[in-house]
């Protein structure tokens, strides 16, 4: 008679093999993945509870500092919902510069993450490959806003700088060159046996698995579902867009939900930002960049309105939402609510891991993009046995005060 | 079986490093002297690279301009300037610094006689070489 073992392995929350925090327990029979667990919560910062002492403005920024690679979608979200709340719109002109810069920044972090899958696969060349393309549109970004990450471009009502012919000269030849070298990409990633065979059927995701696990963005377009706030709520310049969710049955006629359909997706979505961008700039209105350009007005304004907004993005990896609430006794959110595309997304490894090899675990882990910076929001701690209420804290800190008066007063 | 990956790749080892390149192609034994060489001109570096326009550099700050209206303190996401009630200026530390440039647009400036408009205090400068072991050190605290 035998038994089987299960052998529990611990990945996380600090590894080699993960950029960032996070704890996954798989347990394994043998090479197969039969359970498997997902703790969060190591990089949390409070960074909502510092947002809710400052003023809009300077949350604003803090809002850029939640994610490490996208600097424009927090800060887009945020935006969004403090112009829903005090009912601000920014002019023409500012709705096309923000959608430019935010399309811009999915070129770069859809790059980011082919270059990341190939090198968890040991494409490691391909890696450097990827990654030489991926610097143009962040010497481009740089040109633009005054900096590779972290822009400062976006404002309450607006965007801070404006584009002049030099630019939008710059971004057009930018985006010819993409198309040229988003088609080598496609040669690369979509012929390579080898890529194909350790992709195709690797941390597969039914269209029932993301739908009741609340995937988002890329994850559960791969998924085969249309979903994308850029179409089904369209904002700014992407209402003129008449943007369509980029889902693999119309590229390749079937659905998957596998790391293959996944790079499929994301290589068209480049594409699809190229487009995007051409057709900003085509259309580009003229017109002031900010609704409001006295700041301070701008935070007398906010002091002076109650209410709550909700701001959605598309961002690269999916659905960003920020909640702002104020009350008009301060000039910065009185509640502020950040919820990260990773958040939803991480979800499924619960359910992908289950069946696959350890040697896909990395694969499964990476192809959702996960950012753990952006997810933890909320940091639990679970103790063993019970919890000790503060009355009983005070009371044995009395009770120690008295045994000590004794032993010292005699 | 050769794929398009290698393809790529093997024309990729061709073409010339796409990097920035480094001031010199091998590190030196002695850095000091090479500095003290490339000071007499004896020998060549691959110059830096150019910021870019509209660059984010370390903050100009010009007291004379100032009208102390502490616009710049409200809106620094960083709370990296400090008032000083006695002279009615700030005081900047660089260290705290995020390069946001928000003080920039806000700051309203000041028209000397004989001006047409009014001139910013505060402005960013291309300075970007601006690492030290002291925080306070002098080259990050400006007044």
């Amino acid at each position: 008679m035998t038994t089987t073992y299960t052998y529990s392995l611990p990945i996380g929350p600090i590894h080699p093999a993960l950029k960032e925090p996070i704890r996954v327990v798989a347990e394994v029979e043998g090479e197969r993945v039969v359970r498997a667990d997902v703790k969060r919560g190591f990089a949390h910062r409070g960074i909502e509870f510092m947002g809710m002492k400052r003023n809009a403005i300077q949350t604003l920024y803090l809002s850029e500092r939640i994610c490490g690679i996208c600097s424009i979608s927090h800060p887009y979200a945020f935006v969004k919902a403090v112009e829903n709340a005090i009912g601000m719109e920014a002019p023409p002109r500012a709705q096309y510069i923000r959608t430019i810069i935010a399309e811009l920044e999915r070129i770069h972090s859809h790059i980011l993450w082919l270059g990341v899958i190939a090198h968890e696969m040991g494409f490691d060349p391909l890696l450097y490959w990827t990654w030489k393309g991926r610097e143009m549109v962040m010497d481009l970004l740089e040109y633009l806003t005054g900096n590779r990450v972290n822009y400062a471009m976006y404002m309450i009502g607006g965007v801070r700088r404006d584009l002049n012919e030099k630019k939008i000269r710059a971004i057009k030849e930018n985006m010819n060159y993409y198309r040229q070298f988003n088609q080598e990409m496609k040669d690369v990633f979509m012929s390579d046996p080898t890529y194909k065979a350790r992709t195709r059927r690797v941390s597969l995701l039914t269209r029932k698995d993301a739908l009741e696990l609340c995937a988002v963005g890329p994850t559960a377009r791969a998924a085969g579902l249309r979903m994308d706030i850029r179409q089904d709520q369209p904002y700014d310049a992407y209402a003129d867009m008449d943007v369509r969710a980029v889902v693999p049955q119309d590229i390749t006629g079937e659905v998957m939900g596998d790391a293959y359909d996944v790079t499929l997706v994301r290589l068209y979505e480049i594409d699809q930002s190229i487009e995007i961008i051409e057709r900003c700039l085509e259309d580009l209105p003229p017109g002031p960049i900010l609704a409001e350009p006295n700041l301070i007005k701008l935070l007398m304004t906010i002091k002076r309105s109650e209410g709550e907004g909700v701001g959605r993005h598309e961002a690269p990896r999916g659905e960003v939402m920020h909640y702002v609430r104020f009350d008009g006794t301060r000039d910065g959110p009185v509640a502020w609510k950040v919820k990260a595309p990773s958040y939803n997304n991480i979800n499924i490894w619960g359910r992908v891991l289950v069946g696959a090899e350890i040697a896909d675990i990395p694969i499964a882990v990476g192809y959702i993009d996960p950012c753990m910076c952006c997810n933890d929001r909320v940091a639990e701690v679970r103790r063993g046995g019970r919890e000790l209420p503060y009355e009983e804290v005070r009371r044995k800190c009395r009770e120690k005060t008295m045994r000590i008066k004794r032993e010292v007063m005699g | 079986m050769p794929t398009k990956m290698m393809m790529v790749l093997i024309k990729q080892m061709f073409r010339k490093p796409y990097t920035n390149r480094f001031p010199v192609k091998y590190a030196p034994k002695d850095v000091t002297g090479l500095i003290q060489k490339v000071l007499r001109g004896e020998v060549k570096i691959h110059p830096p690279v150019p910021v870019p326009e509209d660059f984010r550099g370390k903050l100009a700050y010009d007291p004379e301009r100032c009208i102390g209206c502490k616009m710049c303190i409200r809106v620094c996401p960083a709370n990296a300037m400090e008032f000083i009630p006695e002279t009615r200026k700030i005081r900047h530390y660089v260290a705290r610094c995020m390069f946001c440039a928000l003080c920039v647009d806000v700051c309203p400036g000041k028209k000397l006689p004989g001006e047409e408009a009014p001139v910013k205090a505060l402005k960013m400068s291309e300075e970007f070489l601006i690492a030290d072991y002291d925080k306070y050190s002098k080259n990050l605290v400006e007044e």
